[in-house]
């Protein structure tokens, strides 16, 4: 199933793009389970996602946990920490 | 009236507070942030996430109004680029009193900091640097659980 990750400020000037979309592997669960699928992606995709303190993942538009489940969902986004207002 | 803008141009809280005016309410509470120019910060660029940003605000709006009795709330926040000095969010409520109108005015404006997906980017002398995070933001959203 295809899937659109989107990166926002950090991760995507880390990982240099804001948006791929990916063909989710079947053994793919939870949120954190596709952060160690794409981890494994390349040098950057390891860097942005060293640090899961600093990871904040939206599923479809929504705030989620790392451990919510992913499957059915077309749009996954990480980002850091909002600073807005 | 619920009403929620995501733009680049600036916006004029009198134009905003004149529509809660307008709503015969008894009280009307209204908060505007400005860019700070800490620590020689002279501009701001402030990225966001389109669509899901509209989202956050439509659902934090529908929780202030589901705790206190609304007559109106205006959400309008800024994108892009931002001088030391100007305006970057805008947040009113309109109700019959006062203290529903301030309480709903800070709960949006707490939870807007730590839910709604902006990052701001700082220019110091032609260098840039993405702004952490603040704990005390975090502390200002969760004191809304405790009552």
């Amino acid at each position: 199933m295809q899937l659109s990750i989107l990166y926002f400020a950090q991760f995507r000037q880390i990982i240099g793009v804001s948006s791929e979309v990916i063909d989710l592997p079947p053994d793919m669960v939870t949120a954190s389970d596709l952060v160690r699928w794409l981890s494994n992606r390349s040098h950057r995709h390891q860097a942005a996602f060293m640090d899961l303190g600093r990871v904040r993942v939206a599923v479809d538009q929504t705030m989620a946990d790392f451990e919510q489940d992913i499957s059915g969902a077309s749009e996954i986004a990480f980002f850091p920490p909002v600073t807005g207002g | 009236m619920k009403t929620v803008r995501v733009q680049s141009q600036d916006f004029d809280p009198g134009t905003e507070l004149a529509l809660l005016d307008a709503l015969g309410a008894g009280a009307v509470a209204s908060f505007t942030g400005l860019v700070r120019g800490d620590d020689g910060v002279d501009r701001l660029v402030l990225e966001h996430y389109p669509g899901m940003t509209e989202r956050s605000f439509e659902a934090l709006v529908e929780a202030a109004c589901a705790r206190w009795p609304l007559l109106g709330a205006i959400v309008v926040h800024r994108i892009g680029e931002l001088a030391m000095g100007e305006r970057i969010v805008f947040v009113g409520t309109a109700s019959a009193h006062r203290a529903a109108a301030l309480e709903a005015c800070a709960f949006l404006i707490d939870h807007l900091k730590t839910s709604a997906p902006f990052w701001k980017q700082e220019w110091v002398s032609g260098k840039s640097r993405w702004v952490d995070a603040r704990l005390g933001d975090a502390d200002a959203s969760a004191r809304w659980l405790k009552d």
